[in-house]
């Protein structure tokens, strides 16, 4: 018996190598690429003072590791339309009069506004921040002016979490679910569905009758967008009455922007199904494009804390940039061109695996 | 296409798995309402040929037409008239029959799909089972559901892969009489099996073997081109008989048949003088004529030497 499971395994190429790569894939992706403690967040800087003492708190904020100052902006429009983009995680605002009012003892606002869609991805930087400010003017206020160390601190430091103020995770979470429920179901779904064909036999018959392969495909694919939107209404229905997320957006923007990322789900099925030569290799297939996709999108772990490699892996999921999609339009109440940015690589995800699928299915048994 | 052109008329059909030639540069000429018979053992390339005629495979080498269509170009224009019953049961397990052979019709842009569907139930016996789920259908009705879904688009041609195996004889004989009634009405037929009376229902027949044709004809023509003289023995004991008459010169084949043995061979006069010693009481000798089995056997013992 065992001889035989043995043999089998060996016969069976795919799934030794499942079994060999998800274990590594597994290793990989946790040990070197997750990382819930991210640092060199894009920070825009918004400086009315332009003082040696608000260079030396954008200064200590950089050495903290969890700041990258990557813009400077002279507005405040400018700051927030970068935030709402999702460009940068946070807005540092120094107001004017700032070192004067620092040595006059008046303990001047310091403004930081952060994208806190994610939670996890903010909190860490957020406590750095205080610790930053606080060393930066102390470092400053020496001699005579060592006595405004005292108090409350030397320094009025005001925190914004934006767009999801109680930091509540469900908020991040649940509309998140919306996409990786996509994912996961779809992808599965329809990998099994040519495959399956061609197990029972009944590939044969349709390939003996006049149907194109773009028929056969649309028609494998059309009832599952419909499961798609189905499983929308339904996550959407639970993040309202049972989660209580606050929907600033159009929820009929979300459904349309969801077509591309569904039917790029459905062609990645459809793509596995064309190679995989049994049900059980579709479905261990779609575990190996689904693994990276949870870890890797920003999903449940914050993307700006993955490695440069990683990022890029997750850039070329789909997943990623619906998380964008989902999140800026649910939370932040994005509109269609806000999100352009983030729509563009699905629709060309979807181009990729629907020709990879069509160029794939044969017309003949060969 | 004029009504006295072949249905099927291919030269030099060859298939190449990896370095297995399958079907080796065969030809066949089927004409309109013929019953075309393919035997041949297992493996020999029938299902492959078959294949090949209907676009499901693409040809290595060859050149024809199936229907006035080219095989090799034109398997768009092939399909839409061809009935074709694969060996394997390729209906949906999870449909009812009624479904299948409305999603069938479908897929074959039949007009009235209603009206095709009612009538193929009908004509095919089905009635019956109309709402059953196909994976619930016993083997012969399976069968028989297979080959009313490759008929309900009116194809002039079927091509039927094994179409009876494990099929009960009187299911077999239904079956039968279907596809004379279509002959009959102009319909063409190419159908391999494995059974011998179902060999001796076609109007023609042709025999392959490892990818070559080794015969062909009516069964009349091929028995007759094979040359073979078959011998009855009757008598008690037969079994030990049988090593003793193998090694005997002229003797090619025996074969136990019930209470008796049938020796064959295609030298009929050293098989006779072989014999002659033998026919003493209690046994007895008796020419009788040659079936297509053991033509067919002879055919292959040939084919591997």
């Amino acid at each position: 018996m065992v001889v035989k499971e043995f043999r089998q395994m060996r016969r069976d190429r795919v799934t030794f190598g499942m079994m060999v790569g998800i274990p590594l894939l597994q290793l990989i992706l946790f040990g070197y690429a997750i990382n819930s403690d991210p640092k060199h967040l894009p920070t825009a800087i918004l400086d009315n003072d332009r003082s040696i003492f608000s260079r030396d708190v954008a200064m200590a904020m950089q050495n903290s590791l969890y700041f990258d100052f990557t813009r400077t902006v002279a507005s405040e429009a400018e700051a927030d339309a970068l935030l709402r983009l999702g460009r940068i995680q946070f807005v540092l605002t120094i107001p004017p009069h700032f070192g004067r009012d620092l040595i006059r003892g008046d303990r001047p606002a310091l403004l930081l506004e952060a994208d806190a869609t994610d939670p996890s991805a903010t909190s860490n930087a957020v406590s750095a921040i205080r610790q930053a400010a606080l060393t930066a003017c102390n470092r400053d206020l020496t001699g005579p002016l060592a006595a405004l160390r005292a108090g409350d601190g030397p320094v009025d430091l005001r925190l914004h979490a934006r767009y999801n103020p109680e930091a509540v995770t469900q908020y991040n979470i649940v509309p998140g679910l919306m996409g990786v429920v996509l994912t996961m179901t779809l992808v599965i779904i329809t990998s099994l569905a040519i495959t399956r064909e061609r197990e029972r036999g009944t590939m044969e018959n349709l390939l003996i009758t006049p149907v194109r392969p773009v028929e056969v495909l649309v028609g494998k694919i059309l009832p599952y967008i419909v499961v798609g939107y189905l499983q929308m209404i339904l996550i959407v229905l639970a993040a309202k009455l049972l989660f209580k997320v606050p929907f600033l957006g159009s929820l009929p923007l979300l459904f349309t922007v969801s077509f591309p990322f569904i039917a790029a789900n459905l062609g990645v099925g459809i793509t596995f199904s064309t190679v995989a030569r049994n049900q059980l290799q579709a479905v261990q297939m779609s575990f190996f494009f689904f693994l990276p996709s949870i870890l890797l999108s920003g999903f449940m772990f914050p993307f700006r804390g993955m490695p440069e490699w990683a990022q890029w892996v997750g850039s070329a999921l789909p997943l990623t940039h619906f998380l964008r999609v989902v999140r800026g339009i649910v939370l932040k109440g994005n509109g269609f061109w806000d999100i352009a940015p983030s729509l563009w690589p699905i629709c060309l995800f979807l181009v990729v695996s629907v020709g990879i699928g069509l160029l794939r299915y044969r017309q003949t048994l060969d | 296409m004029n009504a006295a052109a072949p249905v099927i008329d291919v030269v030099g059909l060859t298939k190449v798995f990896g370095r297995k030639t399958v079907v080796d540069h065969l030809d066949m000429q089927v004409g309109r309402g013929e019953i075309y018979g393919f035997l041949g053992p297992n493996g020999s390339g029938k299902t492959t040929f078959i294949r090949m005629l209907c676009g499901l495979l693409r040809p290595d080498d060859g050149s024809g037409t199936c229907l006035g269509f080219d095989v090799r170009t034109q398997a768009d224009h092939i399909k839409p008239q061809v009935g074709y019953m694969s060996q394997k049961f390729s209906l949906y397990e999870d449909l009812s029959v009624r479904e299948n052979l409305d999603f069938i019709a479908r897929m074959y842009g039949v007009a009235d799909r209603a009206k095709a569907t009612a009538r193929t139930i009908e004509r095919m016996r089905l009635g019956r089972f109309r709402d059953q789920l196909a994976g619930t259908l016993s083997g012969g009705w399976k069968q028989r559901l297979a080959l009313a879904a490759c008929m309900i688009h009116e194809p002039k041609l079927l091509l039927l892969d094994e179409p009876t195996a494990g099929v009960d004889p009187m299911a077999r004989r239904d079956f039968w009489d279907a596809v004379h009634r279509l002959a009959g009405e102009g319909i063409t037929a190419l159908i391999s099996t494995h059974y011998m009376d179902e060999a001796e229902r076609c109007h023609r027949l042709a025999y392959i073997a490892y990818g070559h044709l080794l015969a062909r004809g009516t069964v009349a023509e091929i028995v007759a081109g094979e040359g073979l003289a078959t011998y009855e023995i009757t008598g008690p004991e037969l079994y030990s008989l049988m090593e003793r008459l193998r090694a005997l010169p002229g003797v090619e084949q025996v074969v136990a048949f019930g209470l008796t043995l049938h020796v064959s061979g295609r030298d009929a006069a050293a098989l006779a003088g072989s014999l002659e010693p033998l026919a003493v009481a209690p046994y007895g000798v008796t020419r009788i004529p040659s079936n297509l089995e053991e033509v067919f056997i002879s055919l292959m013992r040939k084919a591997v030497s």
